[in-house]
């Protein structure tokens, strides 16, 4: 049988089991959500009864041969790759397998230190070691950057036995490197080019967006389905190229990912999928049309700054993400953060998230332009009634850091806790992040310096969350014992 | 012929109304559009199935959200309505020759139009000189206002839908804005009987008082609205609407009205114990 992109056939077979009325003796327990009133009252009864498990009529995640694998293959093509992947443990799992499958213990690979936590957990799991690029920083917003060509071609170059070169396309804030120019760079040299498009998932369908991965001539790239394709949180697709076996990259999956895979989320990629080839031109039009108008409306207020394309520099902001609703809130005298604060309680609006200097809100074809004049009219009052001055703010999301060992070699050495006060000059020996956007400000292995505690102060005390230590508390850091 | 229009008042209470003819259906870029003739209320019109005015009782509501604020500033001169298809807010503030001007600010043109048509009743002054109608979002045009108006009136349906922007926080604090130092802002304020209009009764209550330093209910009795019992907001920065009342002067216009006066105009403001707790109960 011969699919089209109108096909869905996870869906199909899911629909077909359902009409079957087949008696369930297997696993879940809550058999069609019956076991589990509340349950099936919360999430609804359509929803509860599409939780079943693997079986020969809806194929197995872990081995696909029918209708997983036909759907995975409408997904390559409506994708532009040669394989594709269905990963129900987050975009976290596709960044693993794709570090884990080009890398092992003791390789090296070169990645801009703004990766994901994702990206640097695999290194802890997997023992390669990154070298890191340091990303270019714009001095007035203080936001990361991609990488530029120049200092992608010296890592490069010191590090020739280095296997891979993995690519924010784009970062959270919407900034995406050459990813072309990167790709051939990293083939030239025998190395891999890996792709993390987390926040990327619409280059591949709107019009006049950057260079998505696969179209760059990338070798994998992961895909947060989830975050703007539609499909369910947690559902992501891994993206493999012409010269990836994939039936090695499906071992790789398989050496974390769960054996249970969900059929809610596998079924939402489907469709997602299926939503995005026949619609997506028009759907991301839409959210570029109601993110360029905010963009306009909120820099008519004065004091907030929404950036967008006129950053592109041909280096470190080589593109822009239009679909991106970034705003720049330091020159009103708050925080990204308090300004997401104050949206959140007193407007009754919650955003992505709130960093030192900005804010990023995610505009989707979901939203409706009520929403998005409410979000412009927060922002106007906001700064009418909190805007104060700015003096004393830190000014920058970003801070260097200095690598004395490997992730894993830190993560696993004998460690001690210290007051985070106190810490100053040692060795990490996990993680510390505002989450989101999940960057570590200190990864296992980093040096501590007085400029990074002074940075977890503030952000400590602006409201941001922080994750990554032992101690829930951040109060306490594990170091490397000298 | 047993042709009936029912609205649910809560989801275990229907009001139905007795119709004699569909006259018109219509689907515009926000919501859909019907009037209907009944032998007992005259032509309605309803959005998205919820009924807005009646012929019959239209009149209470009118005259309540445009009287109560215009008998306390006679200087009013430079009026903001936000809503307000339909025209009749319009046609009784038209009555006022003190009126210099009326911006009418509604999202949905279609509406207009129809009413224009169909219920001549209260989209008769429309016309008059002094009216300059925007179609576009209330919220984004009052963004855009200083400084500007004596009194703002909002004449919104039901903060689900359409109407939603104009019962949040963002768009009070807009409004006192827009609004001159005595500027008065009177509202559309749902009810307490039912619980979902309660529930929004309180939170536009509490984000206005947040927002002005004089924040008041007053009440309306509108058979056809649910539970019949129907309140208005009066926000203000200066302006006390019990105290501040201009009777003489409100009664030498010689205004006709069939509802309001300005005995009620007082008693109106004396709400029941009821509402206070609502309206204690929304600073939590």
């Amino acid at each position: 049988m011969i699919f089209s992109q109108s096909d869905a056939p996870v869906l199909e077979a899911m629909r077909g089991h359902l009409q079957n009325r087949v008696v369930p003796f297997d696993v879940p327990g809550h058999k069609g959500g019956r076991g589990n009133q509340e349950l099936t009252d919360f999430l609804g009864k359509s929803c509860l009864k599409a939780d079943v498990n693997s079986m020969k009529s809806l194929d197995n995640l872990c081995h696909p041969v029918s209708v997983i694998k036909e759907a995975q293959e409408l997904a390559a093509e409506a994708f532009g790759a040669k394989s594709a992947f269905f990963i129900v443990n987050g975009t976290t799992g596709s960044v693993q397998t794709m570090i884990m499958a080009a890398t092992k213990t003791g390789d090296k690979i070169i990645m801009p230190r703004n990766v994901h936590r994702s990206a640097i957990n695999a290194l802890v799991v997997n023992g390669a070691v990154p070298v890191y690029v340091n990303p270019g920083t714009n001095k007035k917003l203080g936001i990361p950057l991609g990488m530029s060509i120049k200092n992608v071609e010296k890592a490069i170059k010191e590090n020739p036995d280095a296997k891979a070169v993995l690519i924010n396309n784009p970062t959270y804030y919407g900034v995406c490197s050459d990813i072309r120019k990167i790709v051939k760079l990293a083939h030239e040299n025998n190395m891999l080019a890996l792709v993390d498009e987390a926040h990327g998932t619409h280059f591949y369908f709107g019009e006049n967006m950057p260079l998505s991965g696969m179209a760059a001539g990338a070798d994998m790239a992961a895909v947060s389905m989830h975050k703007t394709g539609g499909s369910l949180t947690q559902s992501s697709i891994l993206l493999c190229g012409e010269n990836i076996n994939s039936n090695y990259i499906r071992q790789v999956i398989n050496l974390t990912q769960t054996t249970s895979g969900s059929y809610l989320l596998i079924s939402s990629l489907d469709i997602a999928r299926k939503n995005l080839a026949l619609n997506g031109r028009t759907i991301f039009k839409r959210t570029v049309e109601y993110a360029e108008y905010a963009r306009s409306e909120i820099n008519k207020l004065g004091g907030y700054y929404a950036f967008g394309d006129e950053l592109c520099d041909n280096e470190a902001f080589f593109d822009f993400d239009k679909t991106k609703l970034s705003v720049h809130t330091r020159d009103i005298g708050l925080a990204g953060i308090e300004v997401y604060d104050i949206l959140r309680d007193e407007y009754g609006i919650q955003i992505e998230f709130g960093d030192i200097g900005n804010i990023l809100a995610i505009i989707s074809a979901g939203d409706r332009a009520l929403e998005i004049e409410r979000l412009i009219s927060s922002l106007s009052e906001i700064k009418r009634i909190y805007s104060k001055d700015k003096a004393g703010m830190f000014d920058h999301e970003y801070i260097n850091p200095e690598v004395v060992t490997a992730p894993q070699q830190a993560f696993y050495s004998g460690k001690k806790s210290v007051p985070i006060n106190k810490s100053c000059g040692m060795v990490c020996g996990e993680f510390v992040m505002c989450y989101p956007p999940g960057i570590p400000i200190l990864a296992p292995g980093e040096k501590i310096t007085d400029e990074i505690i002074n940075y977890i102060n503030y952000a400590k005390e602006k409201g941001c969350f922080m994750t990554g230590t032992e101690d829930i508390k951040i109060e306490n850091i594990n170091v490397v014992e000298a | 012929m047993d042709l009936w229009y029912t609205e649910n008042h809560s989801d275990n209470v229907k009001f139905s109304i007795r119709v004699d003819k569909h006259l018109k259906s219509q689907q515009s870029e926000f919501q859909r559009i019907d009037i209907f003739e009944s032998a007992e209320f005259g032509r309605m019109l309803t959005l998205d199935g919820l009924l807005m005015i009646t012929e019959k009782d239209e009149y209470i509501y009118h005259e309540m959200i445009t009287h109560v604020p215009m008998a306390v500033n006679p200087d009013i001169a430079n009026v903001l309505v936000i809503g307000a298809g339909d025209g009749g807010t319009v046609r009784e503030l038209t009555r006022y020759s003190s009126i210099k001007n009326i911006d009418m600010v509604e999202i949905d043109e279609m509406v207009v139009e129809v009413c224009r048509e169909y219920l001549p009743q209260t989209a008769c002054r429309l016309t008059d000189p002094r009216v300059h109608i925007f179609y576009q979002d209330g919220l984004r045009f009052v963004r855009g206002k200083e400084n500007e108006y004596d009194l703002i009136i909002v004449d919104s349906t039901d903060p689900f839908g359409v109407g939603e922007g104009l019962f949040t926080r963002e768009f009070y604090g807009n409004c006192y804005k827009a609004l001159k130092d005595d500027g008065i802002l009177v509202n559309q304020h749902e009810s307490t009987f039912y619980t979902s209009y309660a529930n929004s009764m309180k939170r536009a209550h509490h984000r206005i008082k947040s927002t002005f330093p004089i924040a008041l209910v007053y009440q309306a009795h509108i058979p056809t609205y649910p539970s019949g019992h129907w309140l208005f907001g009066f926000a203000s920065k200066k302006f006390d609407p019990r105290a501040d009342l201009k009777a003489d002067w409100w009664n030498s216009l010689g205004i006709k009205t069939k509802y309001y006066n300005t005995i009620l105009h007082t008693g109106c403001f004396a709400i029941p114990n009821n509402v206070r707790d609502c309206l204690r109960e929304s600073g939590k």
